[in-house]
């Protein structure tokens, strides 16, 4: 069984993201970068699944300037089996730059699946498997909170508003993950160590026959939220349902 | 409220600049640079906050329970499961020879990791502490047939160890001990082995089915006194699996460090198996005890580091009356945020700047270690060795003794709130508390450097650090971004050598007494100077970093200097009075 997986950088959810003056770039000075952790639960995920089916491989691939080497090598401690980084000029990554990536990644490739994790944390899009998917006309199951591999497929429960959707599709195929689909391990660290002589192949855009244009995206301005209002204490339930009513017009 | 990110980018720059390229330069090394280190270190640190803090406060409030009919232990919920895990991340192994199923790593890994498990769980991290030291200890006084039996199974967490010191009336003072251990006849290297011990860490619990203590005992023809010493391996379970009568008798109820088992180990005729030469026990113990003595000191380093990140994610939240400065008021709300009041950053960068100075100090040390175990020339190993020996006390000492005043002063900036359960700092402050006392109380670590480490070899581990202080005042002088920096670390270094010769050699000499009564504050003033000079280096490193990362470190170097350094004024001015008004009055007055 042969699965390739993402490992994107974003900066790390305990950092505090910062817009520049302008609002048209982010400052990242004095902000930490780790893997998404969607990504990390799709990692964790492959790794068991060709695990489970006693052979296969499990190819990590990540997108940017070389710093995203960490994660690749973060991937290949969990235990993925070898490394591919496309390095580029990340202000020109949108997710239909990605798409297209991977697309060739996978026809490159031939996987029987490809995990990832069903958004990034940095930029909230949720496109890249569906694009993917679109392009390659492959079977999708996003959201997967449960995932059971069944000869050449699998059956994948899907986190829906509500309630679960089961679907069932034929490899290859593309599923991303969410939330509860599993808990990541931690490297062991003699892993970390293996890790570093593991192979990690490097390429470009062009490697890939992709042209990276000007993205499709124009971001046009960051801005914080919105600072929350400070609260109120309340002397007694009475008072507290009476400003629900009548200032919060809650209830 | 349990806050704590492992402060990875600190600990890069102290190593850096405590020279681990020299380190990384060995061969055995040549996989472990600083990128290697520090990547392992950042994931370990994600295992510490994520999994072993999160026990801190429960293990703290549920403690560890002894069952008085089966003499056993429970951990509290959830450590057991930590174990295995701690277990499986091979953290503890890492540092240990592959032929026993370590990984070789430089120990400067294990030091600088032991700053992050003991700031997220003390408890929990004195457990894996213990095997590492017995390990040490076998590694070097166990025989061929101990290290393949036992080696294995400590490294890779499968068994824990303890060792065995304190008995009810010999704490301090060993050479009063009574343990007797009697040769089993018609088996070689076999002893019976009977007595109370006390003070015994991890001495019984559940997270693994045996336990391997490291016991001194005497033998029946032994030398009064710590002459007639010897060690011995006893474990809990034996070969074919029968148990061995070293039974717990009870806990300690203690003021901190509750999941952490405070065992009455009584042997009853317990098989045990002699470690090194009979009546050597005291060389095998020191072994283990001399590691141990370094990594309490790292304690201090550790509990400052966790109550200095919680007393200000306490303090940016908290807004508490108005700037000095009007220009610093923020109108739109009733108070301002207490970072502005100076007394409120005095604390915090109190505790800031002495525990970056405390771990300049443990990561020029943990490079030193890895020098003296692995570099090619004899004389070089000796020279680091030496300055090892000379700084074990003072890094026990002083580390774990401003590390208490640390979270004491965390805990101040935080008001009220610092002294409740809800923001932790009472549990580490509790928790640092011990640590100035065990392992060889922090006097007994001062009497250590005055009485043994200082005069060892006629004085040559002082004169080599001070050659290297000399050095580098020397080659920085000139360099005008250093401003008054060289200038205070010549200071200090000439205010230490004045009291060493003037006042220390010349009264002590005489004296005994005389060194009693100053080799505390003595231990003190040595390890601010030390510091200074370490602070010194970084600082130069900070200019050549640059940018903000560089020039926050300057200033947090700059209010060492400034604040912290000239406490050697007042510990030389106390050094100077001597004994005589501790000694005046008569034994009925006190």
């Amino acid at each position: 069984m042969k699965i390739i997986v993402t490992a994107k950088r974003v900066t790390d959810y305990d950092s505090k993201v910062i817009p520049t003056a302008d609002g048209k770039a982010i400052n990242f000075d004095n902000v930490d970068f780790k893997m998404n952790p969607f990504c990390e639960i799709a990692v964790e995920e492959a790794i068991r699944l060709v695990d489970a089916a006693g052979e296969g491989e499990v190819v990590v691939v990540a997108m940017g300037d070389e710093e995203a080497t960490q994660e690749v090598r973060k991937a290949l401690a969990m235990g993925a089996h070898r490394g591919v980084l496309v390095e580029c000029d990340e202000s020109k990554l949108d997710s239909d730059a990605v798409a297209r990536m991977l697309v060739k990644l996978c026809q490159d490739e031939r996987p029987d699946l490809l995990l990832l994790g069903k958004q990034a944390v940095d930029g909230d899009s949720n496109q890249v498997g569906q694009l993917v998917a679109e392009h390659l006309g492959w079977p999708q199951a996003t959201f997967a909170y449960k995932l059971s591999v069944e000869g050449k497929g699998a059956t994948v429960q899907r986190e829906v508003d509500g309630g679960v959707e089961t679907v069932r599709l034929s490899f290859p195929a593309v599923i991303t993950t969410d939330l509860r689909l599993n808990e990541p391990r931690y490297p062991s660290l003699p892993n970390i160590m293996k890790a570093k002589k593991k192979p990690l192949e490097t390429m470009s855009p062009e490697d890939l026959g992709v042209a990276l244009g000007a993205p499709k995206v124009e971001v046009v301005s960051y801005g914080l939220p919105s600072s929350r209002k400070a609260g109120q204490v309340v002397d007694s339930v009475a008072t507290l349902v009476s400003k629900l009513v009548n200032e919060a017009k809650a209830l | 409220m349990q806050i704590y990110k492992a402060p990875i980018a600190d600990i890069r720059f102290a190593l850096e600049s405590a020279g681990y390229s020299r380190v990384a330069a060995f061969e055995a090394f040549s996989d472990y640079d600083l990128d290697t280190l520090m990547g392992i270190l950042d994931e370990a640190g994600k295992f510490c906050t994520k999994e072993m803090l999160a026990l801190n406060r429960t293990g703290d409030q549920e403690g560890v329970k002894y069952d008085p009919v089966t003499l056993s232990v429970t951990m509290p919920k959830g450590f057991k499961e930590l174990y295995t895990k701690f277990c499986e991340g091979e953290y503890a192994s890492m540092v240990h020879p592959p032929e026993y199923g370590g990984h070789g790593a430089p120990f400067t890994l294990a030091f600088m990791l032991s700053e992050l498990t003991t700031a997220t769980n003390k408890s929990f991290s004195m457990c894996p502490g213990l095997t590492q030291g017995l390990v040490e200890a076998l590694m070097h006084y166990g025989s061929d047939a101990q290290k393949a039996e036992y080696l294995p199974r400590l490294i890779r967490g499968a068994v824990t160890g303890t060792m065995c010191l304190t008995e009810p009336q010999c704490g301090t003072d060993l050479g009063i001990l009574t343990t007797r251990a009697t040769p089993v006849e018609g088996r070689a290297g076999v002893y019976s082995v009977t007595g109370t011990k006390i003070w015994i860490t991890f001495g019984e619990h559940d997270l693994t089915d045996n336990i391997i203590h490291l016991v001194l005992a005497r033998l029946p023809d032994a030398p009064e006194g710590i002459k007639g010493i010897s060690t011995f391996l006893v474990p809990k379970l034996l070969a074919d699996g029968t148990r061995n009568p070293v039974f717990c008798g009870g806990l300690e109820h203690k003021m901190g460090i509750h999941a952490s088992p405070t065992c009455v180990i009584n042997l009853e005729g317990a098989e045990g198996y002699l470690v090194g030469e009979p009546h050597q026990g005291m060389k095998v113990m020191f072994k283990m005890m001399n590691a141990a003595r370094l990594t309490v000191g790292i304690e201090g380093i550790a509990l400052s580091e966790i109550s200095y990140q919680t007393a200000l994610a306490f303090a940016k939240d908290r807004r508490q009356m108005r700037a000095l400065d009007p220009a610093k008021q923020d109108l739109s709300a009733k108070a301002d945020n207490i970072l502005v009041h100076p007394d409120v950053r005095r604390m915090l960068l109190n505790v800031r700047a002495s525990t970056e100075g405390m771990r300049a100090l443990s990561a020029w040390i943990a490079v030193h270690i890895d020098v003296a175990h692995s570099h090619p020339d004899v004389k070089v190993r000796e020279e680091a060795e030496e300055l090892v020996a000379l700084f074990t006390p003072v890094v026990k000492s002083y580390c774990t003794e401003r590390g208490f005043w640390n979270v004491s002063e965390a805990m101040q900036a935080c008001g009220g709130a610092g002294y409740t359960t809800d923001w932790s700092i009472e549990q580490y402050l509790r928790d640092m508390r011990i640590a100035l006392i065990y392992e060889g109380t922090n006097h007994i670590q001062a009497l250590d450097l005055i009485g043994r480490k200082l005069p060892s070899k006629g004085g040559r581990a002082m004169m080599a650090f001070s050659k290297r202080v000399t050095d580098f005042i020397r080659e920085n002088r000139d360099d005008e971004r250093m401003g008054s920096i060289v200038e205070s670390v010549k200071e200090a270094s000439k205010l230490l050598s004045d009291i060493t010769m003037n006042t220390l050699m010349a009264k002590a000499a005489r004296d005994p007494e005389e060194g009693g009564a100053v080799a505390s504050s003595y231990l003190n003033l040595f390890a601010l100077t030390a510091i200074s000079y370490l602070l010194g280096q970084q600082a130069k490193l900070a200019h050549e970093r640059g940018g903000r990362f560089g020039e926050t470190k300057l200033k947090v170097i700059r209010f060492f200097f400034d604040k912290i350094l000239p406490e050697i004024h007042s510990l030389a001015a106390v050094i100077r009075t001597g004994k005589a008004s501790m000694m005046a009055l008569a034994e009925d007055e006190i």
